[in-house]
Formats: C-alpha cells, sequence, structure tokens
C-alpha cells in the first residue's frame, strides 16, 4: 500500500497547477466565459501543446499512457482554476469511448485530432426522459443498408455546441431501458437532420439539447459491436464521474481555504469573525469533509480496475460523499462569505454552481447511494 | 499509489490471522460473542497470551518491547483482532502511561513499570478529569505538596475508567498554585491505589453499569520518584498521551467488523419476516455509514503514512477522533434500529456468564444493543469532546 505519487506524476501536477496559478486567474477564467465561444480555443491548443489533452490515451495512440491517478491529480488543479474548457467533454467523455471502441481507422480520423486539440467532440450520454439513467435510451438506430437511420433526442451534451464529432448511443435493438440492443455512433454535427440548441449552463459550461431526424450514418460510424455499446458507455461515464469528484476535491478545498482566510480578515463586531466559536466548528466540518473525500477519491483511485463491480461501487461511494459533504462544504462557504459570496463579482459564488452542476452530472447523492446499495448486494 | 498488499504484508496478515484462530481462546469468544462483560482475569489472560506473542504493545519502540511494526502491519493486525472479535485491550497502562514513561521517564522508571505494563501485571488507570475539571482540564485542582521526599495529594478525580479494577492511577496534579498559565505547575504522578488515603466510589452509567468512579485522594503519601519528568510539565506530558488516544480513538477496524457483523444479522430473515437489509431506507442508511467508514480507513492509513515518514500525530489525529466516534455512535443507533422490540427489554442478568439459554428474551444479543448504544454515547464526550477536538483542530490546524 502507497499513497505516494511518482515523479512524473509529480510533475504533471504541478505543470498544471503552476499553469492555473499564472495563467488562468479568475478575471481571466471570467473573460473567457462571457466570451462567444464560453471557451478559449487559444487555450485548448495550450492544453494539447503541453500534453494534457494525451494524458489517458495509450501510447500507440499519440497518448501519454495515463491512469486513474493523472487524471485525478489534474481534475483536483482543473477544480481549483474552475477551469471551463471542455476536457471533460473531449478527453474523458468522447474520448473515452474512442479509446476502447475505435478500430485502428476511426482512431486516426478523429482520436488523432482530438489529441492534437484539432477536433471538438462531444458524448451525448443523456436523454431528456432518463434522469441518470444511461441505459435509458429511445434513440433509435434502423437498418438502412449498410449503414443506418438515426432519429431520437439528447439533452444536456456537453460540449454539443462546439463539437464536430457527436459520439452517441442509440437503440438498435431492445426495450427502452436495456443493457443490451445499445450501438455507439460517432456522426458528424453538420449532418442533415441534426438540429442543436446549444447554450450555456449555469457554471458557464457549454452544452446543447441535440434533436436528430433521420440522420444517416454509415457503416464506418459504429464504434465497437453493434448492440454491445452499454458496457463501454458504463466505464467512461463512471471513469468520468471518478473525474468530476476529483475536481470536485479541488473545488472543496480551495472553498474552504478561501472561507478560512476570508473568516480572518472580515471583522464584524471588532473582531475577526473567525474567532466565533459557532464559525470555527463549521469550518472544521468543512475540513474534515475535505480529508474524507480525498481519502475516498484516492480509495477509488487505487482500486483493481479489472474489479468492475467493485470499481463502480466506489466510484458510487465517492460521488454519494460530494453529492453530500461536497454540497455542503460549498453552502458553507457562501455562507460564512456572507453577502460577498452570493456576488457574481466573487469567485466563491462560480466555484458554488460548479459544485451544484457536479452534484447532478452523471447521477446526484441519492442516486447513487442506491446504486451503491444495489452494487453491494 | 496502489492498494495492493505486498507479499510480505500477505503473508504477514495470514500469520495473525493463523494466530487469533489458533490462540484466542474459545471460551472467550463466546463470550464476546454473546456481549457478556469480561471479568478482569478474562482481560489480563488474553493480553498475557498477546505479550507471550511479543504483539501486546503494537505501538512501542523495540528497545521497550514494542513490535518494530511498521504502520501497514499495524492496520492488518488491528484489522485481524477485530475481525475475530478479539477483546479491545485496555489502553491506560499500554496505550496511555507507557508512552509517557518511555518518552519521558527516568531509566529507574522505565525499568520499573514498562514491565509489568507489558506482561498485564499491573492495571493501570487515568487520573486527569475532575469533578469541576472537564473540558476545561488545566482548571484542574488536584494538588501535590512537595514535603520532603513525597507529595502529599489531596483532591478527587472523576470518570475514572475500571478505576475500581486498577493497582495503579496516573495523575495530573498541581504542584503550583502560583503560576502565570494555568497549564503550568501541572505535574505528571503516579500514584498506587492501595496507598492509604485513596478511595475509589462508584458512578452507575445510563446502561445500569459499573465501568467508572471517583477517586478520591485524602492526604495520600507520594514518593518523588514516582513524578515523571520535570515538575510543572505534567501538561505537555499530558498532551502527548492524547494525542495516542485520540488516534486509537477512530477504532476504524472495529467499526468494520460491527458493520460486517449488523450487515450479516440484518440480512437474515427472524421469524419468517422479510430480512431488514431488504428495506431501502434501512439499507441506505446502513451504506451511508459504510461510506464515511470507508473515507475514515483511509483517512487513517493516511495519517499512519504521515506518522511513518516521521512525523509525530498531530492536531489531524483530532479528525479521527471526531468521526470515528460519530461513526461508531451511528453503528451503536442501526443496532438498536436492526433490534426493533428487542432493544426495550431492560435484562442486563443475560449478559453475566452461565446466564441459562431457556429463560433467555430475545434471539440473540439484541437486548444488548441499547445498552451498548446507551454505554456509548460516552465516546463523543471522553477524551477530550468532540467540540473541544474541534476547538483544537481550529486553533492549531486552521490557526484561527
Amino acid at each position: 500500500m502507497d499513497f505516494s505519487i511518482s515523479e512524473e506524476q509529480s510533475m504533471l501536477a504541478d505543470s498544471v497547477s503552476k499553469f492555473m496559478e499564472n495563467d488562468y486567474d479568475f478575471e481571466r477564467r471570467q473573460k473567457i466565459a462571457e466570451s462567444d465561444d464560453g471557451y478559449s480555443k487559444k487555450l485548448w491548443q495550450t492544453f494539447a501543446e503541453l500534453g494534457w489533452t494525451a494524458v489517458p490515451f495509450a501510447e500507440d495512440d499519440g497518448g501519454l499512457g495515463g491512469g486513474p491517478v493523472e487524471l485525478m491529480l489534474m481534475m483536483e488543479q482543473f477544480g481549483r482554476g474552475l477551469v471551463i474548457e471542455p476536457y471533460l467533454a473531449n478527453v474523458v467523455l468522447a474520448g473515452g469511448i474512442l479509446r476502447r471502441s475505435a478500430n485502428a481507422g476511426q482512431k486516426s480520423r478523429w482520436l488523432t485530432p482530438l489529441i492534437e486539440g484539432n477536433l471538438q467532440t462531444a458524448l451525448a450520454f443523456a436523454e431528456p426522459q432518463g434522469r441518470f439513467n444511461i441505459a435509458d435510451i429511445k434513440t433509435t438506430a434502423q437498418r438502412d443498408g449498410k449503414g443506418f437511420i438515426l432519429s431520437g433526442n439528447k439533452t444536456c451534451v456537453l460540449n454539443g455546441g462546439a463539437a464536430e464529432i457527436l459520439v452517441i448511443p442509440a437503440r438498435t435493438s431492445g426495450e427502452q431501458t436495456d443493457e443490451d440492443g445499445i450501438t455507439l455512433f460517432a456522426i458528424a454535427a453538420d449532418s442533415a437532420g441534426i438540429n442543436r440548441q446549444a447554450y450555456a449552463t449555469v457554471d458557464a459550461q457549454q452544452a446543447a439539447d441535440i434533436t436528430l431526424r433521420d440522420v444517416k450514418a454509415d457503416a464506418a460510424a459504429v464504434l465497437g459491436e453493434i448492440g454491445q455499446g452499454f458496457d463501454t458507455l458504463q466505464d467512461v461515464v463512471d471513469e468520468a464521474t471518478l473525474a468530476v469528484c476529483a475536481e470536485a476535491v479541488g473545488i472543496m478545498r480551495t472553498m474552504h481555504d478561501k472561507t478560512v482566510e476570508y473568516s480572518k480578515i472580515r471583522v464584524q463586531f471588532g473582531v475577526p469573525i473567525g474567532s466565533f466559536q459557532a464559525l470555527q466548528h463549521r469550518m472544521v466540518e468543512t475540513l474534515m469533509a475535505c480529508e474524507q473525500s480525498q481519502s475516498l477519491l484516492m480509495w477509488a483511485v487505487m482500486l483493481d480496475t479489472a474489479n468492475k463491480a467493485g470499481t463502480q461501487r466506489a466510484v458510487s461511494a465517492i460521488k454519494y460523499q460530494i453529492g453530500t459533504a461536497g454540497i455542503n462544504v460549498a453552502r458553507e462557504a457562501v455562507q460564512i462569505h456572507g453577502g460577498m459570496g452570493m456576488t457574481w463579482e466573487l469567485d466563491i459564488s462560480h466555484y458554488f454552481k460548479r459544485m451544484t452542476a457536479i452534484d447532478l452530472l452523471f447521477g446526484n447523492a441519492d442516486y447513487h447511494l442506491d446504486r451503491y446499495v444495489r452494487l453491494s448486494n | 499509489m496502489n492498494v495492493n498488499l505486498t507479499e510480505d504484508e500477505i503473508a504477514f496478515r495470514d500469520e495473525v490471522r493463523k494466530f487469533f484462530a489458533e490462540k484466542y481462546p474459545a471460551d472467550l469468544r463466546i463470550k464476546q460473542d454473546q456481549g457478556i462483560t469480561l471479568r478482569r482475569e478474562d482481560t489480563i489472560r488474553w493480553q498475557k497470551i498477546l505479550y507471550e506473542q511479543g504483539w501486546f504493545a503494537v505501538n512501542w519502540p523495540e528497545e521497550y518491547g514494542g513490535t518494530g511494526w511498521t504502520p501497514i502491519q499495524k492496520y492488518l493486525f488491528a484489522n485481524e483482532m477485530a475481525a475475530a472479535n478479539a477483546p479491545v485491550i485496555v489502553p491506560f497502562g499500554v496505550a496511555m502511561v507507557g508512552p509517557v514513561i518511555y518518552t519521558f521517564g527516568s531509566d529507574e522508571q522505565k525499568q520499573r513499570f514498562l514491565p509489568d505494563i507489558l506482561a498485564s501485571n499491573v492495571w493501570w488507570c487515568q487520573g486527569y478529569s475532575e469533578p469541576g475539571s472537564g473540558s476545561d482540564l488545566a482548571s484542574l485542582k488536584t494538588k501535590a505538596d512537595r514535603e520532603g521526599d513525597h507529595y502529599v495529594v489531596n483532591g478527587t478525580k472523576t470518570w475514572t475508567t475500571l478505576g475500581h479494577l486498577a493497582d495503579w492511577i496516573f495523575c495530573l496534579v498541581r504542584t503550583t498554585s502560583d503560576v502565570a498559565r494555568r497549564q503550568e505547575g501541572i505535574s505528571f504522578l503516579l500514584i498506587e491505589m492501595s496507598t492509604p488515603g485513596v478511595s475509589v466510589k462508584p458512578i452507575i452509567t445510563i446502561e445500569g453499569d459499573h465501568e467508572v468512579n471517583e477517586v478520591h485522594f485524602d492526604n495520600v503519601s507520594v514518593p518523588v520518584e514516582n513524578l515523571v519528568g520535570e515538575e510543572g510539565k505534567g501538561w505537555t506530558y499530558g498532551k502527548v498521551l492524547l494525542q495516542h488516544e485520540r488516534t486509537n480513538t477512530a477504532g476504524v477496524a472495529r467499526s468494520k467488523y460491527r458493520l460486517d457483523n449488523l450487515k450479516e444479522k440484518a440480512a437474515q430473515s427472524i421469524h419468517d419476516a422479510a430480512p431488514l437489509m431488504s428495506d431501502r431506507n434501512f439499507a441506505r442508511k446502513v451504506a451511508a455509514v459504510e461510506i464515511e467508514l470507508k473515507a475514515l480507513e483511509y483517512t487513517d492509513l493516511r495519517t499512519l503514512a504521515a506518522v511513518a515518514t516521521g512525523k509525530a500525530p498531530g492536531p489531524e489525529s483530532s479528525i479521527l477522533k471526531i468521526k470515528g466516534t460519530e461513526i461508531q455512535q451511528s453503528i451503536d443507533a442501526l443496532f438498536v434500529e436492526a433490534a426493533g422490540y428487542y432493544a426495550l427489554p431492560y435484562v442486563p442478568e443475560q449478559y453475566v456468564v452461565d446466564f441459562p439459554d431457556e429463560d433467555r428474551i430475545g434471539y440473540g444479543a439484541e437486548t444488548k444493543s441499547s445498552l451498548r448504544y446507551f454505554n456509548n454515547r460516552k465516546a463523543t464526550i471522553y477524551a477530550g469532546s468532540n467540540e473541544i477536538q474541534k476547538n483544537i483542530i481550529a486553533k492549531h490546524v486552521l490557526d484561527l
């Protein structure tokens, strides 16, 4: 058992951390958020040049061969910096599918440019009726000669507006919530029959609702086996869940630290408010929530991924923790900042909104506690 | 980062497991499983078995008879001991006064006291709290006045756990009243319970048991060689002890065992009813505690790993105390919930040896669940209440 990270891992974490400190301050982040694209294309290129977009991919595919530990270290730092560049959507979600399911030709067509920072992608894992159940897929893909015709609705597709390639789970057989019969397709976003309604989300990320009406997909658009896409989809969503939990731990630590610092300088009744025991004990609670969450995250990240049920259970455990204790850290940070915590001007409110979004993404605390129970039996 | 045990660690775990399977006496195991309170001689017998194996003073340095184990080995040992449902080691000697003596005591004191602590020849108890000094421990008033080659001790200590079974007591006493800070002028004194003027009065607690006591000192004469370290430095020594105590009170391994035990029981169908674990609300409560406990297990391991690199257990140990005791109490409450109506009969006589099975109320130890639940409300109060722990973290970690 070993909690230390390797020198290479430490260098990676340092490089992201330094970048956040020197090149991604809150003011710049806000400017980017208010820009037309909602993220910086220039910085996305920088991410690629620094090798960050290559981290989780195999060396044979042009990646750096990183694993869950590397992803955790980066996401924690992205959380601290409140990064809005579409790392999760491209690298973890769409890239996660391509890494697992794409054949050589598909990889050179889509994964290579993704790693190089030249292709925007998205994974449309959610449907309007499905809530958090990723097997709930009404979008159909019907045989049409050698290809398929897709119809259906996808919601809250992260990076869905900017994406040039959409990875779309669609039903080729089975009932609405069956795990069998789900096929993964990679389709150009400008294909005929695709209508995209792009919007910013409350946490300044970019997403889109997407309608597919008789969209044609050729055989080369199919990623992996026909009807057998669910396991891959689930693995990728679990990995993404772990990634946002790591991001959340970075956010929680930042909110906690900023709150403690603020309580030392904010003077009321002639004394710093941090001298009040009622507030001290609450900040101790948030410290403990940070430590406990960090511990669960390390546990989940270190688990042997070959034990699938065990990994899924651990992912649900940490996601539940973030949705309960983590959300409490965010609420306390706003409360102790008082009126200032309510302002658009201060970063605290924006960290709060990202925590709110992370709780909902891939299933909230309630959903994951049920899943944890189910996987325990 | 990796979570896997090395081959050596696996071999060690198996060796420990084998030891508990072979050397843990069956009669004690039965008592433990049935919730029967152990007698003094039961505890000593078990602790001597551990001593003979060389595994009693897990945390002591090797030169004083400790194991020299790595943090992971200690963690594995604690897990196996809990999984065997072996008795909790009485901490006052080996985990509390022992480390103070080998850290701050004289060579003469080390030779005199440590071997008997190791061999469980002497039963120790703790004299910290007083009727007027609980959370505000530095306000303690028990006086030790120097008269020639001895101190004369007067005052009262309270909440003295198992003091009625003890041979010796370690005390924080005031040796100087005229001090700038109340923490000064406190000394760490070892007192034999059989000394004239020492009297023990039982305190019956919420569950009806005699576990704690009031200990009175009426002109008790204590030789000066029983002073540990320097006069007036007792507060510093006592704090070191408390940090050890808090690390130990996380009780992660024991909570893991108890939670598994709860799940096992709740998965059974009793009187043809559906198992309680199939109730979604109950299963969710169990899951929430299990997740918090898994987090604490890794917080504990992270702390151990830090200690292994040479850092002493610092104020962070307060986190372990707070979370560990909260989790224990959550599990206590779940056992009561699982027992249902069987948590209500007050039948403590069922938990003494040789109670006839045919007279037993309940189908197992369900009627013990409420007694344990009541008794363990102490956990968030003792060793510095959880509110005091939060004060410590606020001051020393958050720098508020």
